[in-house]
């Protein structure tokens, strides 16, 4: 008999162990759950990206992406709280624990993925820099360029990777120094520059507010590589899983065709991905401490990554840029998740 | 004799006055003025010319860009296509944003009345016009920030409103007035210590002016941001507002004690010497002879200062609270607005305008009001 105690107990213990690993807990995310919203950090102002309205509500890329996580923890996109930063607050903001997720067009770097203590948990957009120069100088390439007075915002990596640019492909370049986007682009209007470079999703929002945007050209050439996306810091891995996650639910959303408008109708789908992804297979939510629908909830609240896409950044908006890069993987892009299994 | 003995009904001189002429048309009138002010010297001349050209060729094309060839009101930056002058669509769609921030518009009258509310007992103190300066004065520091709490954040019924709610001209009037308050009789406070004869005090409060002096306001705003809460334990965040408010007001007050003492030391040491003589302590002393001779001779100084303070309200947009400086920068990152940085700054500028110059003029009338002619 009191060996068959000492089983049963075991047998408890060890399930007890399996159940606290399967459902670890997230202090971020109990912290969250708490406090009845999340805190998001984004960009004080980055056109198509974030951005609050005339009514004073964010919009923008990044800031969907905010919406998401919120729609994953309460299924209700809009229990966000926004925390403006800026290019010198957003790693402090992040470090010392005022935000729970930093939105706001980070690019992925070593330093700042293991040195600042922080994990990137995938890419949202893929930038890149590149330049916009006027139709009528006929230049079809970057490598055309020889020569070519150049506008560009002081300070930033941006310079260097033009610099560097230029002498490996042994030309010369004037370059025309600028504060901001907007001095820039007012250089550039006024023909005191050949061409103007900083990454393309800014080349495209100057472009739209130029007098004429049809006379000017982006040009195909990306100088460097400028992978953006969310970010949370080092130590709770869970909540990681989830920023992770909501991204990738995102993407295999368009992969596999489901939208905001008929993910109800996809409930009722036999395709064993989506009915784990949606909550009617398997207990995805359980494993990350979330409720069974929230990739559903997910999809419902901001729609998948292309619809994001097309609601501020995409050909049809005032910025017009087109998907390139940010294509899934299946369409020509580098757009890719791992699979829900 | 001579003839004019003779007849003394002809005298040699008038026995009425010549009618009075007027000035020569050169030296009266806007001639006149013209020549004393503006050509009276072959440098001062040029100079008029100049400057006449200069506005010549600045104002007219500004007042047609401002108000002849501009549009106010459409829909997005659309509708700015082919206006050659200012497009200030924005500004009317947005100006609840450009005043009030993220506060919600129901709530608004709230703030409204709170700096109703302020203005009115600001009166007593600005103005001996009014009865009730001293009350005036101590509610001001000590009552009315609660009021302002209340009806801003909310509390007893009213609903709350985050602090991360208010922006614009109310976060950049809230930041400024705290600022203004609480530094002036802090910074008297921190001048009279510095020039105590106790040597505790006056080592804290010259450690204290020196301290935050060394240290640029940017960086008084980043610490209490952002570096404070790695510090605390989780959880215990006390509000950013609050944070970034007390950094402020303690930078200020570091400023307003060196200006304050400034006025102290031109006083002659006489005063002193002679509110011993008639028995008054420090205290009274200090509060009925020096201060109000000291504080009449620092007042462009401390204007000064607030001036300064004001402006510097902007700084808070580095930290990410929505000022109207940030409120005029993002408006114009909205996709609808882009393009459209000159119409929002200036206007944001008009606004910074109209307080410094009220607060600028204010100071000239007070001073006229206390000059009582000591000059040396």
């Amino acid at each position: 008999m009191k060996k068959h105690l000492f089983t049963v107990l075991s047998a408890f213990a060890a399930v007890a162990v399996i159940a606290s690993a399967a459902f670890a807990a997230s202090p971020t995310l109990e912290t969250v759950k708490k406090r009845g919203n999340l805190i998001c950090g984004v960009n004080t102002g980055l056109t198509g990206f974030s951005a609050p309205d005339d009514k004073g509500v964010w919009r923008g890329f990044d800031v969907d992406y905010c919406r998401g996580i919120s729609a994953a923890i309460f299924g209700n996109p809009d229990k966000v709280t926004y925390k403006p930063l800026t290019g010198k607050t957003r790693f402090p903001a992040l470090q010392s624990g005022e935000i729970d997720v930093l939105s706001r067009n980070t690019t992925w770097t070593f330093k700042r993925d293991v040195n600042l203590g922080f994990e990137f948990v995938g890419v949202l957009y893929y930038d890149g820099q590149g330049f916009i120069t006027r139709k009528s100088l006929g230049v079809k390439s970057a490598k055309e360029l020889g020569g070519a007075s150049v506008c560009i915002q002081t300070g930033t990596t941006t310079e260097l990777n033009l610099a560097d640019f230029f002498r490996s492909n042994k030309m010369k370049f004037k370059s025309v120094v600028v504060e901001d986007a907007a001095e820039a682009r007012q250089n550039y209007a006024a023909n005191r520059c050949d061409a103007y470079t900083t990454d393309r999703s800014g080349l495209a929002a100057q472009r739209s507010v130029l007098k004429n945007p049809a006379d000017h050209v982006i040009l195909p050439e990306i100088i460097s590589k400028e992978p953006l996306g969310p970010v949370v810091r080092h130590g709770d891995n869970v909540w990681g899983d989830i920023a992770r996650w909501v991204r990738n639910a995102l993407i295999v959303a368009e992969e596999l065709g489901i939208t905001s408008k008929n993910v109800d109708a996809m409930k009722k789908s036999s395709n064993p991905e989506i009915k784990r992804m949606l909550g009617q297979e398997g207990d995805f939510g359980s494993m990350l401490g979330l409720p069974k629908d929230w990739a559903y909830n997910v999809i419902k609240g901001v729609g998948n990554y292309s619809e994001i896409y097309e609601r501020h950044i995409g050909p049809k908006t005032a910025i017009g840029l087109a998907r390139g890069y940010n294509q899934l993987w299946t369409k020509g892009g580098i757009l890719y998740s791992p699979p829900f299994r | 004799m001579s003839e004019f003995a003779n007849d003394p009904g002809r005298s040699f001189y008038r026995t009425e006055n010549i009618p009075q002429s007027s000035p020569p048309v050169s030296t009266i009138g806007v001639l006149g003025w013209m020549r004393a002010n503006l050509f009276s010297s072959p440098f001062n001349t040029a100079l008029t010319l100049v400057t006449l050209y200069l506005l010549y060729s600045v104002v007219p094309p500004l007042f047609q860009w401002a108000f002849i060839d501009s549009l106010l009101v459409g829909e997005s930056n659309k509708d700015c296509r082919g206006i050659a002058g200012a497009c200030w669509v924005l500004v009317p769609k947005r100006f609840g944003q450009y005043i009030y921030g993220f506060y919600p518009e129901p709530e608004r009258w709230r703030v409204n009345l709170t700096f109703i509310l302020f203005f009115l007992n600001l009166l007593p103190v600005l103005s001996d016009r009014v009865p009730g300066r001293t009350f005036a004065a101590l509610f001001l520091v000590f009552g009315f920030p609660v009021v302002a709490f209340v009806l801003l954040h909310g509390a007893f019924g009213l609903e709350s409103v985050p602090t991360n709610k208010w922006g614009g001209l109310t976060l950049t009037l809230v930041f400024a007035s705290v600022a203004i308050l609480f530094s002036l009789p802090i910074g008297i406070l921190l001048a009279l210590g510095r020039r105590s004869e106790m040597p505790v005090i006056r080592t804290i409060c010259v450690a204290f002016i020196e301290l935050w002096r060394a240290v640029p306001l940017i960086t008084v705003l980043f610490m209490a941001s952002f570096v404070l809460p790695l510090f605390t334990p989780e959880g215990v965040n006390a509000n950013e507002l609050l944070r970034a408010l007390i950094g402020f007001t303690m930078f200020s007050s570091a400023y307003m004690a060196e200006v304050v003492r400034g006025g102290l030391q031109a006083l002659p040491k006489g005063q002193t010497e002679a509110a011993q003589a008639l028995g008054l302590n420090y205290w009274k002393s200090m509060q009925l002879i020096i201060l109000p001779q000291a504080l009449k001779i620092v007042i462009p100084g401390i204007v000064n200062t607030f001036i300064a303070l004001f402006k510097d309200t902007a700084l808070v947009s580095i930290i990410g609270l929505f000022d109207l400086l940030l409120v005029a920068r993002s408006a114009v990152t909205d996709p609808k607005w882009l393009g459209l940085e000159h119409e929002s700054y200036i206007f944001a500028a008009v606004i910074y305008f109209i307080f410094c110059f009220g607060m600028s003029r204010y100071s000239l009338w007070l001073e006229r009001k206390l000059d009582t002619g000591h000059r040396t």
